[in-house]
Order: C-alpha cells, then structure tokens, then sequence
C-alpha cells in the first residue's frame, strides 16, 4: 500500500527522524495560512499525489510568501500532474503540502527495501541526492553504499558509521545522520513497510541532516496488524474498479486493452495476459480470483469486469483444482443475468467437475462461446474483442 | 524415483482442524499420502475424522508418529510460528501452503533456518509438493498427475496444474512437481530443485515455470548452464505486465529493469533451455524436445 509524503513523514517524525515542519492543505487559503504560520524565508508548496518526480510536472514550486504560496496551490488544485511515474493522463491534485524550505549544503540519498537475493532488508546510501536509485544502480553501481540487516539482531551502529563515513559525512554531521538511519530502520520494521526511502536526504548548511523527501510503502500482508496505517489509504488515487476488486478480495490490476480477463491463480492470470497479446490481443486487466473464490466472488468480478467501458469481449480462464467448474459457472451466468451480457463472454474450463460446469454455461442460454484450451480461448477472445470494435465502429 | 516425498514420507498437518486443513487433509488422505497426525493447539487427545490423532504440539505428533513432513495450513498470521515450531522438533521437510504471511514475518523464518541445514522449507504460498501415485502434499488436484519420468518446478499454482494436465494428455507422466511459491522471500528456491532433478535416476527432463521479478530464473539458467545435462523445458509468465504493479504474487513486481521477462528468458535460452511462446506450449515442447534426444527411445 502506498501514501502521500505528508504521511510519511509524520510517521518518521514519530521514530526520531527529522523531518521539516509543513502543513497539509486541501484549498488555496489553508496553504496561505500554512506558509503564514511556517514563517521563514521560504516555503515550499508540494502536490500530493501517489508518484515520483513530481518536480518535473510542476507539482513542486517556492514560494517567498504567503501569498505566493497560495497561488502556487491555486494553480496545483484540480490540474491533472503528469511526472514519469503517472502515465500520460497524469493523477489529479488534491492536496497540497506546505513545508518549511531549509539552506541545502548537500543533497544525499538513503532507502530501505526488501533485498530478495540474502531474503533480509538492506539499506543503501548514496551521493547522489534526487536521482532515482534505480538510474544510479544502472549507470555508477560502485557509488551505492549497501549494508545487509540481519533481522535478529537489527541495524548496527558501526553499518552506519560505514555508511556515514562513505557519504563524506564527519562530527557532528556523521551523528545526526546515525540518528536519522536508525529512526528510519526503526519505522521500517515497526510498520512493516515495503519501502522507506529518503530522497533527496538534505545535509544543511547548519549541518542538520534532514528528509526533503519521504516515501514509505507498506506490506499489504501485514496490514491486518497496523489498523492505523491502512486507515490512511486514499481511495481516490486508485483505480475504481481495483478499489471494488479490492473489497470483494480480488486482485485487479487496470491495464489499456479490449479483453477483459478474469483467471484464478496469479501465475495463470499473467500467462493468460500473455498469451492473449500472443494471439494479437490487448488485454484490459489482470485480475485473480484467488484458489477460494465461491459464486459471489465469481460474480462480483465478472460485473467489475463489464463496468469497464473498454472492454469489448471477456476471457474467463479458470483452472479449477480447488475451486470447482460448476460453482464458477452458477457464479458466470447469475452475474450475467443480473449485468446484461454487454460483452461476448469466451469461457474455458477445466479441472474438477469440468463436465457439469460446462453444461451449466450451455444451458443458460447466454451468449456464451467455450473454448478448449488455453490457445483457443485466446484466439476466440481476440476475434470476439474484434468483432466488437467493428460493430462500434458501425454505430458511430 | 522422485525428489523430496515418496510413498514412505510421513506427514503432519498443521491446522488440520480449519476448513482449509480438513479440507485439504482429507484429499491428500485420498489420494493416498500417509497423514499420521494434525496438530491443532487445544485439540489435543483427539480424532480427525475418527482416525487420525490430533496433538497439541508438533513436538508430540513428532515423537509418537514419526512424521517427518509438516504440511501448514493455519492462518498467515500465525503461519511463521508454525513453520518454526515444526523444525524445532525436527520434521526435515515443511511445506507451508498459507497465502500472505508479512514478508517481515519470512525475513525472520529465512534467517531461522539457515542455521538449520536438517529442514528444508516449500513455500509459502504455494500449492505443495506431489509424487504422482505415492504422496501428495497440498493442494494441488491430484487427479490431473501421472506418474513418470518428467521433473517439474515452478512459482505458480494454477500454471503448474496447467503444465501437469498438458503432459498427462500427452501421456508424459511426472516424477515429482513442485511449487515453490510466489512470495519474494521463501524456502527451497528453483536451484535446490534443479540440483535434485539432475541427480534423481527417475527424472529424465524437467519443466521450469518462472515469472516476472527477482533473480532467480536468471541463476537458475546459470545452474542449468553449468551444472545440468538433463533437458530442461521453461516458460515465463507476465511477459507483458506493466513495470511496477504486483501481480497478484507479492513477488512479482518488475522494478528498475530488474527481474523483466525478457532478461530471465534470454538467460535462460542462452543456457540451452527450451522457451515457450506460450503457455498453453509446455506440454508439446517437452514432448518434442525428448523426441530430438540421440539414441533414447521416449517412454
């Protein structure tokens, strides 16, 4: 799960991080009173949205006053942001964050993560503040300082010093940044994050060091044990059919494509993506059922799926070893009757009690087109998803 | 021969009293698997379905059945406790079905167990392990197996029952087939099972399903490259996936053009290893590849 940068950093002030003062502001007047109370020289007025490189979109600008500050929110609310990470419609801006600007000598970079590889949370420091870590990983992969915790015993005092003494950070300067990595590591473990990354991490010109940036990601497994952060899900950075999907426990990902697709198993739903632009398709989603899915889950996803405005054929691939054929099929033709059949629905099945299911589908009189196997069932889904467009096409 | 479970592996199932484990107990019963005990905390002393005895404690399931293999069906908060306390009393092979463990959680199970060379971890969040004919652990549907001689690994459910039913239709039967799970930290990894494939006497090719995210298909080829000369067969799902997003699979998430399908597949053709388009391809792949092999007549 993610969250704003607002949220991050009120939860790393709570470690010990350091962190500027800001304010959050949902209209233009809240981010004037916000810069008033700041004070300072300079305030900066910060979009809030779920993506990186909001500068280059416009999402991050200075303001030399109040007033300033409340243009600058003025022309951010409602504008569509576009930065690298957000596609190209870009994500609407509707809150705004107003912080307090500081005097930057050096601007560093420090992120926790999952390594895969060791299975432990590893931490890496960079010189080089405000670049993506990935970019520097790519390009100058000797410039990233990376200590490996061991989870039993936690961050060590001397891999931070390591990590301090390899960023050309000494005194005083070396101890605040000891503080803020192991206020971060603390955070991380405590709300079993996914993601905890500092960038830009600022040194100032006072020698305080200092998180321009925040973004902290979170285990959607762990949730159930962290109410008060899955409380701070924003529902309206999301996709309104992945938040309906996620309340009927499915997984649904929005893709740009024509075909709908409902599969169980999440390795299967992938290959059938695949197979679906093999056959020369562009699929709509992903979407996994999950092993347990019972009739209502089957329905709820089949009329997700039918919400889609895109879609112009739906491919159900299911593969069912727990689950089984005919209650797919009870949950398929119930979802139909009570939607309408807007799109072809192209059916294979197979697995335990393929037999029933299959005659379940032929009996209910929907237009229904079952396929053999999984090539076939791409096929078809690709010829039915053109059909449709040509049919459009006609209407127009 | 097979890897890891035969007809005389003796099984525990932890959660044995949940709808998943009672469930999931009785069809592996079935379909012939030797379950000598559950374990269900306060339900000590007495029956699963009127035969098999239930124990407070694995230590105790251990010590009067002898059961060397866990299967954990309790739920993911409790699910890394249960893993722990199986290799505690010594059972050598724990199979942990359970879907969406904290990853905190199995950064602490890896850590545990690396001291502990006698247990070796399936999963989580896998469908199991299965022997065709001998023993099943999981959940996977047992009628779709055959026995034979075709090895098969894989980090997806679904897609491994969807290989197993392509071989079985072609009459290609499976040695041993293994899901190792979709979770980004977990046990036995595609090399252990590689490295066994390549030793069993019983397994003449084997199926390597992979997907997006990680390392691991990449050394996995690497293995294969230097260390196997039994054919190896491979597909990799989410070829198209948007980088990023989870796909389902907490582990599969493309970032920072690491762990793309197109690296992993082109290390893996590199070591030799046969690449299908699709999925719907693995069955007739394998099938073609042992008709191609110099002087073996196919089984």
């Amino acid at each position: 799960m993610k969250i704003h940068e607002y949220q991050a950093k009120g939860i790393l002030r709570k470690y010990g991080v350091a962190v500027p003062r800001g304010e959050l502001a949902t209209t233009p007047s809240e981010a004037e009173k916000a810069a008033q109370e700041l004070g300072g020289e300079v305030a900066v007025v910060k979009a809030q949205i779920h993506a990186g490189g909001r500068g280059k979109g416009g999402g991050v600008q200075l303001a030399r006053s109040p007033q300033e500050a409340r243009r600058h929110a003025e022309a951010m609310f409602g504008m569509m942001l576009r930065t690298p990470q957000t596609g190209p419609l870009g994500q609407r801006v509707r809150k705004v964050y107003v912080e307090e600007g500081c005097r930057i000598a050096r601007e560093l970079y420090l992120g926790m993560t999952l390594d895969r590889e060791s299975g432990r949370i590893a931490a890496m420091a960079s010189r080089e503040g405000g670049m993506d870590i990935e970019e520097v990983a790519k390009e100058t992969p000797e410039r990233i300082l990376k200590e490996s915790i061991d989870p039993l015993i936690g961050l060590c005092a001397f891999q931070v010093r390591r990590m301090a003494f390899g960023l050309g950070l000494s005194g005083a300067c070396a101890n605040a940044f000891a503080t803020f990595a192991t206020g971060l590591y603390a955070a991380y473990v405590s709300t079993d994050a996914a993601l905890a990354e500092v960038n830009p991490l600022a040194v100032t010109q006072s020698g305080e060091v200092i998180a321009l940036d925040a973004k902290m990601n979170f285990d959607d497994n762990a949730l159930y044990r962290h109410p008060e952060l899955a409380a701070m899900r924003d529902s309206d950075e999301e996709n309104p059919r992945e938040l309906a999907a996620r309340e009927n426990d499915l997984s649904y990902i929005a893709l740009d494509g024509d075909i709908g697709c409902m599969v169980n198993g999440a390795g299967l739903a992938m290959a059938t993506i695949d197979i679906i632009k093999l056959a020369g398709g562009q699929p709509a989603n992903f979407l996994d059922v999950g092993g347990g899915a019972d009739e209502q889950r089957v329905g709820a996803a089949v009329k997700i799926l039918l919400s889609d405005p895109q879609v112009k054929a739906v491919l159900v691939n299911i593969f069912g070893g727990i689950m089984k054929c005919d209650v797919i099929a009870n949950g398929l033709v119930s979802a139909a009757r009570q939607v309408g059949l807007t799109a072809p629905l192209v059916v294979r099945l197979e697995g335990t009690n393929v037999r029933l299911g299959k005659d379940i589908l032929a009996a209910s009189g929907l237009a229904i087109i079952p396929a053999d196997d999984l090539g076939d069932a791409a096929r078809k889904a690709v010829a039915a998803a053109r059909a449709g467009a040509d049919r459009g096409g006609e209407r127009k | 021969m097979s890897i890891f479970v035969d007809g005389n592996t003796r099984v525990l199932v932890q959660g044995i009293t949940g709808s998943a484990g009672r469930f999931h107990a009785e069809q592996m019963r079935a379909y012939g698997t030797k379950v000598v005990a559950g374990v269900t905390p306060g339900r000590g002393g007495t029956r699963f379905q009127e035969e098999t005895p239930i124990y407070d404690t694995v230590e105790g399931a251990v010590r009067d059945t002898g059961a060397d293999a866990a299967a954990i069906f309790v739920p993911a908060p409790f699910a890394a406790d249960a893993i722990i306390e199986s290799a505690e009393a010594g059972v050598s092979l724990v199979v942990a079905i359970t879907e969406g463990i904290p990853i905190l959680d199995m950064v602490k199970v890896r850590r545990y167990l690396a001291d502990r060379p006698h247990t070796r971890l399936i999963g989580p969040n896998c469908p199991g392990v299965i022997t065709p004919g001998q023993c099943k652990i999981g959940i996977m549907p047992g009628h779709i197996h055959l026995p034979g001689r075709i090895g098969v690994v894989s980090r997806s459910g679904t897609l491994t029952y969807e290989a197993v039913l392509q071989l079985t239709q072609l009459g290609l039967g499976q040695s041993t087939a293994i899901g190792i799970g979709g979770d980004p930290v977990h046990g036995t990894d595609f090399i252990d099972c590689l490295s066994r494939f390549e030793a069993d006497p019983g397994t003449e090719a084997v199926i390597l399903i992979g997907e997006i995210g990680g390392t691991e298909e990449e050394k996995a080829a690497a293995y294969v490259k230097r260390e196997m000369k039994k054919p190896v067969v491979g597909f990799i799902a989410g070829r198209t996936a948007p980088p990023g997003r989870r796909m389902g699979h907490a582990g599969a998430v493309i970032s920072g053009g690491s762990g793309t399908a197109e690296a992993k597949i082109a290390a893996m053709r590199e070591a030799g290893i046969e690449v299908c388009e699709g999925p719907h391809l693995i069955g007739q792949a394998v099938k073609d590849r042992l008709a191609r092999r110099p002087g073996r007549a196919r089984h």
